[in-house]
């Protein structure tokens, strides 16, 4: 009897079935049909989805809004790199160091700001104050090769060499994409589990989740070091996708605000306005970029135009994201989480 | 360690440029003071009003501090038709969707700036521009001092008219208590454009003025914004004071770690004092008790 119900429960979810279905076989199909332009900017799409899930933990979830992390970024992507370079120390035991390192700066700011109760603008701007510092040190660390930028051996594009991830644009891709899947499987069971319903309680209003019996500064500890530890994963990955690191390129207020784009456009808070977010970003940034090309003309600064008058018209007109209208239209339960 | 006179001279230069820094950030103290509005696009403004120096310098050969005057008027009329006509709709959204709409509006500015001048660097080259004051083994810079003459009468023509003039009085009043000034029967949401239009005027001098101390580049706005938010809260969110010494404090420090450390290191001092600053009294130098 669904057929005289529209928007009857079956439909509905063969539906979401199929949409589900039909964007799996893309992303898995899609290094081998799409050209190697395609791959790199879905590549791109895959990481600013990534790093804004990532993000999505401290400020989507948990309420806490930081406006500095490519702090985690380029920390992440150095600490591996130098290593490297230094004494030939491959990336999957980088990796181990980069999260060690990132957690702990994330705890060290999340602590100093929780125990002082700074919240609001102030937090936000202590997280731009670490960027900055940051940026400013690496430029004077002539270990890590300073404002002229630290470069990382390339090795065979065609081979391909999971132990020193190294190997063609595909293979980033796919690396890129499980990340992807994979924080987006951590944050949803998280969301299902005691720290999300936490983290929501904190960040709909602290004073409340407190007089619950919440320790408040625990759960906002664990959101800050998780988001800086999935971070610093993205920080290696740019640097061994990416092969040069400058302090300016990797640290900057710019960098951060691209980080917080993706999930504010998609959709705060929810798992999968990060990665509509990203899509969306890369298609109308990539996609100006791309026509002006074709009409003749490069103009810098035309695609991040094309952001801020999305983030513009977003905050004005769907404050809650694309995704939850988009959600309706593919017949996924609506909720913001 | 150099020598006293090169101290000296960092210090005094310092302090010249900390006044116009004050100004900078006395803008972004007023609009966060009244209106509440973490005004992420300050540095983009002054960005822009530096495009209107240069641009009138190249094209009708006016002295930016002639602009300035310009600049304020048109930068004011801006203000208040943005917060007016635009902002005050969002007044009652939450804090954070308020400052991704100004991080939007800076993207746009900053961005824009980048796609109408292109990336190259641009200065005022004025007949007065290398020249100096001698004061015995001192050496100050003209235009800083100008810069900072023209900063300090700004300055004070901004606190005579919020402490003499009647619509002054009721934009302090909103900003102590903006239910009770609605209450009261002020209109509200004139009083916030007010504000805004007179925070970006404030800015847009201290454009005019910095103008003459820096090139401009497009990529300038994030930097200076992120300079006006220490210098605030260095001051004490809010207050118009803190501002002024938040200014000064970091033009003297920038000065000085210019000179015994690095000049790259300039920033890293500011950056380092809002650190220390936020964790040892968030509230600021000259802020009320913690809220």
């Amino acid at each position: 009897m669904t057929s005289d119900r529209p928007a009857g429960a079956g439909d509905r979810r063969r539906l979401a079935l199929i949409t589900v279905v039909t964007v799996a076989v893309a992303l898995l199909t899609l290094p081998l049909v799409g050209s190697s332009y395609l791959v790199s900017v879905a590549t791109l799409a895959l990481y600013l989805a990534y790093v804004g899930q990532a993000w999505n933990v401290m400020m989507g979830f948990a309420g806490q809004l930081s406006l500095g992390h490519s702090l985690y970024v380029g920390l992440g992507a150095y600490v591996a790199a130098g290593i490297f370079v230094h004494f030939g120390v491959g990336p999957w035991a980088g990796l181990w160091l980069a999260v060690a390192i990132c957690s702990a700066v994330g705890a060290f700011i999340g602590l100093l700001a929780f125990r002082l109760r700074i919240s609001g603008v102030q937090l936000s701007l202590l997280t731009v104050a670490f960027a900055e510092l940051a940026r400013i040190g690496f430029d004077h660390l002539d270990w890590f090769g300073g404002p002229g930028g630290l470069f990382l051996r390339v090795g065979d594009r065609n081979h391909i060499d999971l132990l020193g991830f190294r190997g063609p644009p595909a293979m980033y891709y796919y690396a890129m994409l499980a990340l992807a899947a994979g924080a987006l499987g951590v944050c949803a069971l998280l969301l299902r589990r005691r720290p999300g319903y936490y983290w929501r309680a904190i960040r709909e209003d602290e004073v409340a989740a407190q007089a619950l019996g919440i320790d408040t500064f625990r759960w906002k500890m664990l959101a800050v070091v998780l988001s800086s530890a999935m971070t610093a994963i993205a920080g290696v990955f740019f640097a061994f996708y990416n092969n040069s690191l400058f302090p300016e390129q990797i640290f900057g207020f710019g960098r951060s605000i691209e980080i917080i784009l993706g999930p504010v456009i998609g959709g705060l808070g929810t798992l999968f306005g990060p990665i509509v977010g990203a899509v969306a970003l890369v298609l109308l940034g990539d996609g100006t970029t791309e026509i002006l090309a074709k009409a003749g003309v490069d103009l810098p600064g035309a695609r991040q135009v094309v952001h801020g008058l999305v983030l513009l018209l977003v905050t004005i007109y769907l404050p809650n994201g694309l995704w939850p209208p988009l959600a309706r239209a593919l017949g996924f339960q609506p909720r913001r989480l | 360690m150099p020598a006293l006179p090169y101290v000296a001279n960092a210090v005094i230069s310092g302090t010249l440029t900390g006044i116009v820094y004050g100004l900078m950030a006395l803008g972004l103290s007023a609009i966060f003071g009244v209106v509440r509005q973490v005004n992420f696009a300050h540095g983009e403004l002054m960005t822009l009003a530096m495009y209107g120096a240069v641009g009138a310098f190249q094209g009708l050969a006016l002295d930016p501090f002639l602009t300035m005057i310009a600049a304020a008027m048109v930068f004011g009329v801006f203000g208040y038709v943005l917060q007016r006509a635009f902002l005050n709709r969002f007044i009652h959204r939450p804090e954070h969707l308020r400052m991704l709409l100004m991080i939007a509006l800076a993207i746009i500015i900053g961005n824009g700036l980048l796609l109408a001048f292109g990336p190259d660097a641009r200065s005022v080259q004025t007949s007065y521009q290398l020249d100096s004051f001698e004061l015995g083994p001192l050496l100050v810079d003209k235009v800083r001092v100008y810069a900072a003459i023209a900063a300090v009468v700004a300055t004070a023509l901004l606190a005579a008219f919020f402490r003499l003039t009647l619509t002054g009085k009721a934009i302090r009043a909103c900003a102590d208590n903006p239910i009770g000034a609605r209450v009261a029967g002020l209109p509200v949401a004139h009083l916030y454009a007010v504000t805004f239009g007179l925070g970006a005027a404030s800015v847009a001098v201290a454009g005019c003025a910095m103008v003459q101390l820096i090139d401009v580049t497009p990529g300038l706005g994030p930097g200076y914004t992120l300079l006006a938010f220490v210098i605030v809260i260095v001051g004490g969110l809010g207050s118009m004071v803190g501002a002024l010494l938040g200014g000064l404090a970091i033009g003297v420090s920038e000065a000085l770690a210019g000179l015994l450390i690095t000049p790259s290191a300039k920033s890293m001092v500011s950056f380092g004092l809002l650190v220390v600053l936020l964790l040892v009294r968030p509230q600021g130098l000259m802020g009320p008790g913690r809220r």
